[in-house]
């Protein structure tokens, strides 16, 4: 075990914990938008720094390993003042319509994306729609990688996405920036799975979401088993008005850490497939 | 292999991302992703012949904007390719700052060639648009007594091993040899060096804890990817020394065990990386490098990579993945190098500069080294002059020197001008005014003062400077060259940079003590919170420009 400190509070965490795993421990809520338990930690987003004594700069919760000894603060200004500056910087760079959490976290830290004027650089663009089951909406990516890791090493590897370009003009892109459909994508969903903010969609909730209908307050959550192979995958259905809108797996289960593919994600429509009215 | 498909037509096509992918084993959107990451590799057709004229601070100074002005009426817009098949693009620093306004020719094809401009004017560039073959004017301005550094400096042919070995070359290994790896790493840590690359590590521990590092193999990695604008010392080093620094990556990788260098030139220094790719087949024919350097049974080779446009790229973390072939982008630390760096191995990257120095060491002894400069900072130093400067140049002087008295080496200020400020280490470093002059060129006066010695530049301005035009185009320095990682840097060298932009210009909207408020929390968060030294640093100029110079404290008139 490793002993250390959070805000004055003495912890100890297993070998290999982070600063994250940490704090969690003794309930001390930290903002993340680009970790994932079931993904390499990016720590790109760099909502969850916090400081830590000895280091010049604030180190990010989420990556940095639990060492012995450590003293770590995450309730001062300077943590609370970076945090605050990141989740505004997102804010006024990025629609965060569709992100529960960065807009929880924004209240949270009294961030107001509106003090850098109006002719502010921001990310808007079209929403991409070049094929029948998702639509990728980059106007509202923070570019938290967590897509292109799914893609690739860490769940599917596929690679059809990567991040291309650099700086405030880097994007997620397959090659040349090519639809879909000429990519490499299998359409396994595990991009959608998780996004953090609502950037890649369902094809069937963005439609919903259009006509003003999404509804998760009448939603029901079914959990399954996927039917299609000997894998045994859980399923969780997610029901409006008698319909299938949308389906993921829970991250904690241990065949799928939340991952599926593109039967198990899409291929529903034939339980549903009902007489015409 | 980008860089070939690039230098045979001048971008990378479809093709050929489809093409490197398959060769190399890679996703094809991975390939794109690292394509794209690069500012010298395009993704769309372009010109086979590119005309970089940089318009960064030094050449700034020197009549840029108004050179660039020129070509847009003459020759078109930026990256529109002519009827005579070239075109030309503004670039950052291209490390000529000594004779600015600077540029530099590309030509793709069968036999890809290089040129470079310098000073440059609207003539030249439209003769060089036209397939004039650019003509390079003569050994560089240096200075300094005595000179170790820069000993061979314009006076020994580069090309020439011979030359380089009956002037001094290779004693150095010779006597690193003879004391065996653990005396070679005593007498580094004896001399007391620190980094030149601007983080002043000791460069002694650094090799001691790659020496011991129990996993194998054990890489060396010479960082020469000199980006920081105002910077060109590493660059007349190698191009005019680079035996130099091919037996100090000798030395250094015997001293902890690595069989296999790497010398990262940035893509800027195509005049470096010719002259080191010389040195290394030299060498290499002379028995000094391969499968038993000097009979010694020792193993070691260099590799020459090189850079494509990506300032991030000297970060070394960064340098790494660029090396690996992966988009330059930081990693977080730790691990630090020396545990896990290039393809995760234990690392010991150096500067050039910091090496250059390693021979010496080894010929005459750490003691020897550490009675050069003061206690805390031994040895010499190469500082960078630019700007409104008599004899702009590269001028090595022990530490401990005067700021003022460096200036003075150079000539001083021309005649009739008057200092406004002064840019002390680079883009990342710090802005002061004429109090600086007195300072000792230290690390440790230099901390004291709040200031920086960074990557050595001093870059001088006049009164008919625009101060707040220098630090706008540090501020699109930082923004274009962000790596787009992390949010605090990617969003936040953007929001600076529209802050600056608003409060260079009227005041209408009212916002101008919101805009202070928001350099300075920007600049606060960027410190903090970025993954790597870039955002980190990315406040520094214009944050020290309003507190010792002023700038913005009144409104533009």
């Amino acid at each position: 075990m490793i002993e250390l400190t959070i805000d004055g509070e003495a912890v100890s965490v297993t070998e290999g914990s982070t600063i994250l795993d940490a704090c969690k421990s003794v309930g001390t809520d930290t903002p993340t938008l680009c970790y994932l338990e079931s993904l390499t930690p990016v720590n790109a987003c760099r909502v969850c720094v916090v400081e830590l004594e000895g280091s010049r700069v604030l180190v990010p919760a989420c990556a940095r390993r639990a060492e012995a000894g450590m003293a770590v603060r995450t309730d001062t200004e300077r943590v609370r003042h970076s945090r605050k500056m990141v989740l505004e910087f997102l804010g006024s760079s990025v629609d965060l319509s569709t992100a529960p959490d960065a807009q929880r976290y924004c209240a949270e830290y009294g961030a107001d994306s509106n003090r850098y004027g109006d002719e502010r650089a921001t990310v808007a663009q079209p929403v991409k729609v070049d094929n029948a089951l998702y639509v990728r909406d980059y106007a509202k990516c923070i570019l938290c990688y967590k897509c292109v890791e799914a893609c690739g090493a860490d769940a599917q590897n596929t690679f059809a996405i990567a991040v291309a370009g650099r700086g405030f003009d880097a994007h997620i892109a397959t090659e040349f920036d090519v639809p879909l459909p000429d990519s490499a994508c299998v359409y396994c969903g595990n991009c959608i799975g998780v996004c953090p903010t609502g950037a890649l969609m369902f094809s069937s909730e963005h439609d919903l979401r259009e006509r003003g209908e999404w509804d998760e307050g009448r939603q029901t959550r079914t959990d399954t088993i996927c039917s299609y192979c000997g894998v045994g995958c859980t399923l969780t259905l997610h029901v409006q008005d008698n319909s299938i809108v949308k389906v993921t797996s829970p991250i904690e289960n241990e065949v799928t850490r939340g991952h599926l593919c593109i039967k198990g994600r899409f291929g529903y429509t034939y339980v549903q497939n009902r007489p015409e009215e | 292999m980008l860089h070939a498909l690039h230098d045979r037509i001048g971008w990378i096509s479809p093709g050929g991302v489809n093409y490197a992918g398959e060769r190399l084993g890679v996703a094809p959107a991975d390939v794109y992703g690292v394509a794209t990451f690069y500012a010298f590799f395009s993704t769309t057709p372009r010109a086979a012949r590119v005309v970089e004229v940089c318009d960064d601070i030094a050449c700034l100074c020197a009549g840029a904007a108004e050179l660039c002005k020129t070509l847009e009426a003459t020759a078109g817009p930026p990256g529109v390719t002519s009827a005579n098949g070239a075109t030309w693009l503004r670039s950052p620093c291209l490390g000529l700052c000594d004779r600015a306004p600077a540029a530099m020719t590309r030509q793709a094809g069968t036999a890809p060639s290089f040129g470079r401009i310098a000073p440059a004017s609207a003539a030249l560039v439209t003769a060089a648009l036209a397939g004039e073959t650019p003509h390079d004017d003569g050994p560089p301005q240096i200075g300094g007594s005595p000179l170790r550094l820069l000993r061979r400096v314009g006076r020994i042919d580069p090309t020439d091993l011979d030359a380089y070995r009956g002037d001094g070359g290779y004693e150095g290994l010779r006597a690193a040899l003879e004391m065996g790896p653990q005396g070679v790493i005593a007498e580094i840590t004896a001399s007391n060096l620190l980094g030149r690359g601007g983080a002043a590590f000791p460069t002694g521990r650094k090799m001691d804890a790659v020496a011991r590092a129990p996993v194998r193999p054990h890489y060396l990695v010479c960082n020469a990817d000199e980006s920081e604008p105002g910077t060109f010392k590493d660059r007349v080093l190698m191009e005019c020394d680079p035996f130099a620094i091919v037996e100090a990556m000798t030395i250094s990788a015997y001293a902890v065990g690595s069989e296999r260098g790497f010398i990262y030139v940035r893509g800027e220094y195509p005049l470096a990386a010719e002259r080191l790719s010389g040195a290394i087949a030299a060498a290499r024919a002379a028995g000094l490098l391969g499968n038993d350097v000097m009979g010694a049974g020792v193993r070691f080779d260099i590799e020459i990579r090189r850079g494509a446009g990506a300032y991030i790229c000297g970060e070394e973390t960064a340098l790494f993945n660029s090396i690996e072939g992966k988009r330059g982008e930081p990693r977080n630390k730790p691990p630090f190098p020396v545990e896990a760096g290039l393809f995760g191995k234990p690392t010991v990257v150096n500067n050039v500069e910091t090496l250059a120095n390693l021979p010496w060491i080894l010929r005459d002894g750490g003691a020897a080294f550490a009675k050069i400069g003061t206690p805390g900072s031994t040895g010499t130093r190469l500082f960078c002059l630019s700007g409104a400067i008599e004899r702009p140049g590269v001028y090595e002087v022990p530490h401990g020197t005067t700021l003022g008295a460096l200036v003075a080496m150079a000539g001083g200020m021309p005649a009739n001008r008057r200092l406004q400020g002064m840019l002390l280490g680079g883009a990342a470093g710090t802005m002061g005014g004429s109090e600086l002059l007195e300072m000792p060129l230290t690390f440790e006066d230099a901390r004291a003062a709040g200031a920086t010695l960074g990557s050595g530049v001093v870059m001088l301005y006049d009164e008919s400077v625009d101060l707040t035009a220098i630090l706008r185009r540090i501020a699109r320095f930082f923004r274009d060259e962000s790596c787009g990682q992390c949010v605090p840097c990617r969003v936040g060298t953007v929001r600076q940079e529209e802050a600056l932009e608003r409060l260079s210009h009227d005041d209408a909207g009212g916002r101008r003590t919101l805009d202070l408020t928001l350099l300075d929390e920007i600049g606060a968060a960027m410190r903090d919170a970025s993954i790597c030294g870039l955002g980190q640093t990315a406040a520094n100029a214009i944050d020290s420009a309003r507190k010792r110079l002023g700038c913005f404290a009144e409104s533009p008139s």
